[in-house]
């Protein structure tokens, strides 16, 4: 056992720099530096798509057949963890990340051929039409109706929560077409034109200022029998491989590392008044490092499964689960970090669009919007109640 | 990049499972602690003759020369078992500080001692007044011509009863303000006092009072340097090692506290069926694989640079060490009132993973530990 590279994976590493430092501009940087959101806003997300897309990196995660770089597991983590290190835009992974996969599992020929180049080039960009009003942690209680008329479902109900859908070309969602005695049975996975004539998206504001969900209503909103993925009355069981790919998709702890990085340099600087020297943040600063080792550790052993062809067993609910609970926990010493300035929440949005010299210390603007909009971190994806469910019935056998 | 274990790590770890569900039995546990020195000669000797002893120690001594990966395997199923034979002592901190600051020909006198289960060894270093500081010595050791006269007292010395000789921690003159030495003193010496008790959770501990113990010059362990970053080296590994263990031992109760769980009734349902026991059984497991995670960093790191060394195995200590009181704590809660009781071992491992907590310090000392060595003031 060994945590070091070996020279092929050294190689890998000062390749995946030098790409970074060929392509990340200062604007880019500065847009990533100043986001609250857990990933990018279109503009720098999209442009970064399209440079990874260039490079044959676009979807790190897919088989090669459709576009995937082939990597292996340690090249990924490499990949991962550099990428998060230089501060580079974290597209949305609507496309790439969740319903590319679905797609390609489950999807038919004619649309892993229209959908799936046009995910890896950033044209489509997606959002997800899961949560209802009345379907939360109850997912499967869903309401939004599709009813077959020839060769189009007529879409009516509504979707709540829905991350980017007032940037999104497309949709992907889970609706119900037909009424089963187990909740669970009916319920398909649908593709839809966000442009098609009846849908009307109402943003909703968050606590830290940002808007970035919506409610999207569906008013006979009709779509091609096409665009259903897979069969009718199947969706859940795509929908539940969807968000085991949204909850671990592996690598989280390069991402802690580096927000607590930017706590870290924040708190060293004048800027803060040196926060480090106060022994109390410095023992804090220590707490959440351990904990970001002991998440770096649990993924190295995934992946050291994976390598070997083991199966890791269910750690995607206990990686989200702890990913979410040592998030929140840095950007709250953030919080600490900043001491006064925290009193000030600048209203502009997306942050790096503000021209005007703010209040506070640039470095400070996005500390509080970060730690607000992380309070979702626990909620969205399966909140941690629901992971603690999931952990107790698969690892422990309750 | 690779942490899958070898075949010989594999077979390592078959081999102690093994041992501990046959051997190790309670009954075994019981008679144990009936024992003079908390411990069964008969199976220190089976510890010899399985190769255990000779585990970390070099090739060239007599020994297997394994590393802080395969004393981990050992010690994961040492704390399931919650096996009381001095391993830490003699194996880990004694053979630990032989090899790592010992003169050629005292490892070659030594180490194949240790190897053969002929050589117990104990570290006395602990002082009441230093608590947790691994630096503070007060014991002072005065030159007398050929010989070292040493006068002081020592706490926590684990397993000193049963060592045929302690390895003593003492500064040269100057009120402890010198250079640190390490002496290795017999158990008979005259002016060594010993008062042995057993130790919470299992093995025995002692206090030491050296009154003007004189050993010949030859006794300093290694050369004429300061010993301080051989022990922060040798402390480490224990860490690494202690961690290990306590990963067994958490193990071992979550397993336990869910069974009992799922075969206890009240209100007609098991207790398990109850979301507020499932998550807490949910939040035990995950302390229980993170400590894992942190027990196999600090291993892995066991022999790097001295601050990477050290944050890791800090690290650890502090971390497991919040880990094992939850999940201790809340074994004992679970088990209701019979956690509380000697008619379960459930109290058993709530002590040992108490006395993890407390050998070498918390997990306050550790994290300020982690943040001194990151380079912040603390």
């Amino acid at each position: 056992m060994d945590m070091t590279f070996g020279d092929a994976e050294l190689a890998f590493q000062k390749e995946v720099r030098d790409f970074i430092a060929a392509n990340l501009t200062p604007a880019m940087k500065r847009a990533e530096q100043l986001n609250a959101s857990v990933f990018s806003e279109p503009e720098t997300g999209v442009a970064w798509q399209r440079a990874l897309n260039s490079k044959g990196w676009g979807a790190p995660g897919w088989p090669v057949e459709y576009g995937g770089p082939g990597w292996t597991p340690a090249q990924r983590w490499i990949f991962e963890t550099e990428y998060s290190h230089a501060g580079v835009p974290s597209p949305s992974p609507m496309g790439v990340k969740m319903v590319g996969p679905v797609i390609i599992g489950f999807g038919s020929k004619e649309q892993k051929n229209y959908f799936l180049p046009r995910i890896l080039s950033g044209e489509d960009y997606w959002c997800q039409g899961y949560s209802e009003p009345g379907s939360g942690s109850d997912l499967s209680s869903l309401k939004t109706r599709a009813v077959r008329d020839g060769d189009e479902y007529v879409i009516n109900g509504t979707k709540i929560w829905t991350t980017h859908a007032h940037h999104a070309n497309m949709m992907f969602a889970l609706v119900r077409t037909s009424d089963e005695p187990r909740q669970q049975d009916g319920i398909s996975f649908v593709l839809i034109d966000m442009k098609s004539p009846g849908i009307t998206i109402r943003p909703i504001l968050t606590i830290g200022g940002d808007h970035e969900v919506n409610q999207v209503f569906f008013d006979d909103v009709r779509i091609p029998v096409s665009n259903r993925v897979g069969d009718e009355g199947k969706g859940w069981t795509y929908g539940k491989y969807l968000l085991e790919f949204e909850r671990g998709s592996g690598i989280a702890s390069a991402k802690m590392r580096e927000a607590l990085q930017k706590v870290s340099a924040l708190a060293e600087s004048d800027a803060t008044g040196r926060a480090i020297e106060d022994p109390d943040i410095a023992i804090r600063m220590s707490e959440a490092e351990v904990d970001i080792d002991a998440l770096e550790m649990t993924e190295l052993r995934v992946l050291s499964a994976l390598q070997n062809g083991q199966n890791p067993g269910a750690v995607s609910s206990m990686l989200k689960l702890r990913t979410s609970e040592i998030y929140q926990a840095v950007t709250r010493l953030g919080v600490d970090v900043i001491g006064h300035d925290g009193l000030y929440v600048e209203p502009t949005r997306p942050l790096h669009h503000l021209n005007a010299a703010p209040a506070i210390p640039e470095a400070a603007l996005a500390v509080v919007p970060k730690h607000l909009n992380g309070r979702a971190y626990t909620i969205f994806g399966g909140t941690s109640e629901i992971q603690r469910d999931i952990i107790s019935k698969l690892v422990l056998g309750l | 990049m690779d942490l899958t274990p070898s075949d010989e790590q594999r077979m390592l770890r078959e081999s102690a499972d093994r041992f501990i569900n046959e051997t190790y039995t309670p009954k075994l546990r019981e008679h144990n602690a009936k024992e003079p020195f908390g411990f069964s000669e008969a199976i220190w000797k089976q510890f010899a003759d399985l190769g255990w002893l000779a585990l970390p120690i070099a090739e060239e001594h007599g020994g297997i020369g394994g590393g802080a990966i395969e004393i981990g395997i050992l010690m994961e199923a040492f704390g399931r078992g919650l096996v009381s034979e001095p391993y830490l002592s003699t194996v880990v901190l004694g053979a630990g500080l032989v090899a790592e600051h010992g003169r050629d020909e005292q490892k070659a006198a030594l180490l194949p001692q240790i190897a053969e289960g002929k050589l117990r060894l104990a570290f006395a270093h602990a002082e009441r007044a230093a608590r947790a500081n691994l630096a503070r010595v007060d014991t002072t050791a005065r030159k007398d011509r050929d010989h070292y006269v040493l006068d002081g007292s020592k706490v926590a010395v684990l397993d000193g009863a049963s060592a045929d000789r302690l390895i003593v921690s003492a500064r040269l003159a100057n009120n402890g303000s010198g250079s640190l030495r390490l002496f290795l003193v017999p158990r008979d010496a005259a002016g060594l006092t010993m008062s042995d008790y057993p130790r919470l959770g299992g093995g025995r501990a002692c206090n030491c009072t050296l009154q003007g113990v004189r050993v010949p010059a030859d006794a300093v362990l290694g050369g004429d340097s300061d010993a301080y970053p051989a022990v922060e080296s040798v402390v480490d590994r224990a860490l690494a090692a202690m961690s290990a263990e306590a990963v067994g031992m958490m193990q071992t109760l979550t397993d336990k506290t869910l069974d009992y769980t799922k075969v206890r009734k009240q209100f007609g349902k098991p207790l398990a069926a109850n979301q507020v026991i499932r998550h807490r059984l949910t939040d035990m497991s995950v302390q229980v694989d993170e400590a894992r995670s942190m027990a196999l960093r600090a291993a892995l790191k066991a022999d790097a640079e001295p601050s990477e060394r050290g944050r890791a195995c800090s690290g650890a200590k502090a971390k497991i060490g919040n880990g094992a009181r939850f999940v201790a704590e809340q074994s004992v809660q679970l088990h209701g009132g019979m956690g509380v009781t000697e008619e379960l071992d459930v109290g058993a491992y709530f002590k040992r993973l108490l006395a993890f907590e407390t050998l070498f310090g918390g997990s306050t000392h550790h994290y300020r530990r982690h943040a001194a060595l990151s380079g912040r003031r603390v």
